[in-house]
């Protein structure tokens, strides 16, 4: 098993190298120049020199490629050119946000598209079955930001002075109050690797409340979450329901199905034991792909919901020509995608073996 | 041949209802297209799209004889009503005659947008630039991704894993920031927004063509035609192409759909469709900051847009089940 883990790290490598490349490469593809977007009519060609020499932005090309990469073995992302300050820092701010948000929103697709499912198949062609099957299809019609304003409407305007008001925008309630977790904890002098790992926790809000104990903080945190994950989560829910529902199917009318009722196992072992853990390997394919799909709906649900998580951050980083930003941001993203890869592949072996001796 | 003269000594059993009905239908030729047709039209989910998007287009085509307003210019320049007052008649809430609104005001069935616009007029227009989307745009795709597939399943080899490889690196990124990096580099508009979703599907119909192609490739009429002297190319485009015809079908209409979702995303972060063109995805993000006063505004085009890719996906469903032997009853 931990062979079968290191190979697929090796193999890993080759692909993060060539991403690396293609991100700079792409980030210098897209035109206009960094200065002018950044000081717009009061840029002068002096202005100008002072700034690319200070980015390294006069350097040939491959240079700066060569520079990037050294930096990047040390840690170092490099410095935004719009707001001056270490993409490391950005990141530490807003990525946190993001993966709260992909938490939530995968925790919501898997558990409701898996049970969804696994009723529609079992009560085949029953009332519950097609009514899964007409919402999954809307769910998969509608549009992110339809979905996110459309929640915003129900639960921010028509259901305002009701139990189930749910805030429309923002991360927090103005004036609730983030306490860093080392602050919590008493040591606020905390640096280095741990340091910020723990200030990183700090900005996934729901976690900080859970470790520092903050009630009234986590409500806050959670109910802010609520209506950005289900319109990020709705389209994945979907489609798990529907594959849930088909492999469901197809497994249940396998023959070792038929043998193993004919054993005289109960109908509860057969599903879960035999049928579901069958049906789950397209099923854990489908939630991997899914979450390489959450930063599409995320730059979407953050524009609509007034978030400044990753995708928002990348989307004003590409149209303000941050080209050190984008190269951070899609960097970090893409060894999030290889890391989820490898989760999804080990997954696999967990669950065929067969694959983990081939 | 045992067993053959053994059931020869049988008396035939009378033929049933049911076979009888069964030889009826044996002999008219059978047709391929026919019979995929049939059992198209069988399929639940099929009818259901069938009808949405029957709809869709006679509205798309029929736009400028329905709509009651000119789509692009405010109201306030109609004629009639000269003297009204202009703030008074922004996102002026829907007023439908018989549902109660007086009748000295002008009906506006989906109410006035932020530019005293007929709501109304502005979604039925909308069907026109979706429909017009969803086809140039898969269109593009299908016709550079064929290319690609089938020049990478036919020719194999060196050139197949260079293709290919590219395919992968492209479907490695989200689709929706590719797209967004396309649209930085090439412009924002509603052409370069359907130019950058086009490409960003090529990979997906390269490979449904590549599987194809490598599957006829090794099929014993290629293998004829071949022997006959068939060049590659005619081997390609007359042998191989309209025998992997179906599975492309299929992905291209549940393709549509997606491409109407892609192209009004970019339009609503403002890097599609521009102003004033009615585009449903661009109508919601001009007006979504009065979301609390005037839902009607989002609520209508978005409904829009879920139906019109409801109905693609399911045709797309019904067609691909209406193709499956396995699901024949």
């Amino acid at each position: 098993m931990l062979q079968f883990v290191g190979r697929r790290l090796l193999s890993a490598i080759p692909v993060m190298l060539g991403i690396v490349f293609l991100v700079f490469v792409m980030a210098r593809v897209i035109p206009g120049d960094p200065c002018y977007a950044t000081y717009g009519e009061k840029a002068t060609p002096e202005l100008c020199a002072a700034f690319n020499a200070r980015y390294g932005l006069d350097e040939p090309i491959w240079k700066q490629f060569l520079i990037y990469l050294g930096a990047l073995l040390q840690g170092d992302l490099g410095t935004s050119i719009r707001f001056g300050r270490p993409v490391t820092d950005i990141l530490v701010e807003r990525l946190p946000l993001t993966i709260e948000l992909t938490i939530y929103a995968l925790s919501f697709a898997t558990v409701a598209g898996v049970s969804l499912g696994l009723i529609s198949a079992l009560r085949r062609n029953s009332p519950a079955d097609v009514g899964t099957m007409v919402v999954a299809n809307f769910g998969v019609s509608t549009p992110v930001f339809v979905l996110g304003l459309v929640l915003q409407i129900i639960f921010a305007v028509w259901l305002k002075d009701t139990i189930f008001a749910l805030p429309p925008s923002g991360r927090l309630t103005p004036g609730t109050e983030v306490i860093p977790i080392a602050e919590a904890w008493g040591i606020p002098d905390l640096s280095g690797p741990l340091g910020s790992l723990l200030n990183f926790l700090s900005n996934i809000y729901t976690a900080n409340a859970i470790l520092t104990l903050n009630g009234p903080l986590f409500v806050d945190a959670a109910s802010h979450m609520i209506l950005p994950a289900i319109a990020v989560g709705t389209i994945p829910l979907a489609i798990i329901a529907r594959m849930t529902r088909s492999s469901l199917l197809e497994v249940l009318g396998a023959d070792f199905i038929r043998t193993a009722r004919a054993k005289g196992l109960r109908e509860r072992h057969v599903i879960r034991r035999h049928g579901m853990r069958n049906a789950m390997l397209p099923v854990v394919t489908v939630v991997g792909l899914s979450i390489a799909g959450f930063l599409s709906g995320a730059i979407l649900t953050e524009t609509i919901f007034n978030l400044a998580g990753i995708g928002r951050t990348l989307f004003e980083a590409i149209q303000g020509r941050d080209y050190i930003v984008i190269q951070g941001v899609t960097l970090v993203v893409a060894l999030g995608y290889v890391m989820i890869n490898l989760v999804v592949d080990v997954s696999y072996a967990v669950l065929d073996p067969r694959i983990r001796l081939g | 041949m045992d067993t053959l003269n053994a059931e020869e000594g049988l008396s035939p059993l009378p033929p049933t209802p049911e076979m009888a009905d069964a030889l009826v239908e044996l002999d008219q030729p059978a047709s391929l297209w026919r019979d995929t047709l049939r059992n198209i039209v069988r399929q639940r989910s099929a009818q259901f799209g069938l009808v949405f998007l029957g709809i869709f287009f006679a509205v798309a085509i029929t736009a400028p004889w329905i709509a009651p307003f000119d789509p692009n210019i405010p109201v306030i320049d109609e004629p009639y009503n000269q003297d009204v007052n202009r703030q008074e008649l922004k996102y002026l809430k829907p007023c439908i005659h018989i549902l109660g609104c007086p009748e000295d005001q002008p009906q506006h069935i989906m109410g006035l947008d932020g530019n005293l616009r007929d709501e109304f007029s502005r979604v039925l227009y909308g069907a026109r630039v979706s429909l017009w989307i969803g086809f140039v745009t898969v269109g593009f795709a299908i016709v550079i991704g064929t290319i690609i597939g089938a020049i990478a399943g036919y020719a194999g080899g060196r050139t197949d894993n260079i293709l290919m490889r590219f395919m992968d690196v492209m479907l490695s990124f989200p689709s929706l920031l590719l797209a967004i990096v396309i649209v930085t580099v090439l412009g924002s508009g509603l052409i370069n927004a359907q130019l950058a979703i086009g490409i960003v599907s090529i990979p997906v119909f390269a490979r449904v063509m590549r599987a194809s192609v490598l599957s006829i490739r090794e099929t014993d009429y290629v293998t004829a035609s071949r022997a006959l002297g068939e060049t590659g190319g005619g081997i390609l485009f007359r042998r191989i192409l309209p025998n992997a015809l179906t599975p492309l079908i299929v992905q291209a209409t549940l393709g549509i759909g997606g491409a109407i979702l892609e192209v009004a995303a970019l339009s609503f972060v403002g890097l599609g469709a521009q102003p004033p063109l009615a585009e449903w995805g661009s109508m919601i993000a001009a007006d979504r900051k009065f979301l609390t006063t005037v839902p009607t505004l989002i609520l209508f085009p978005g409904m829009a847009i879920t139906l019109t890719v409801l109905a693609f996906n399911l045709l797309g469903d019904g067609i691909r089940d209406a193709l499956d032997p396995r699901l024949n009853r």
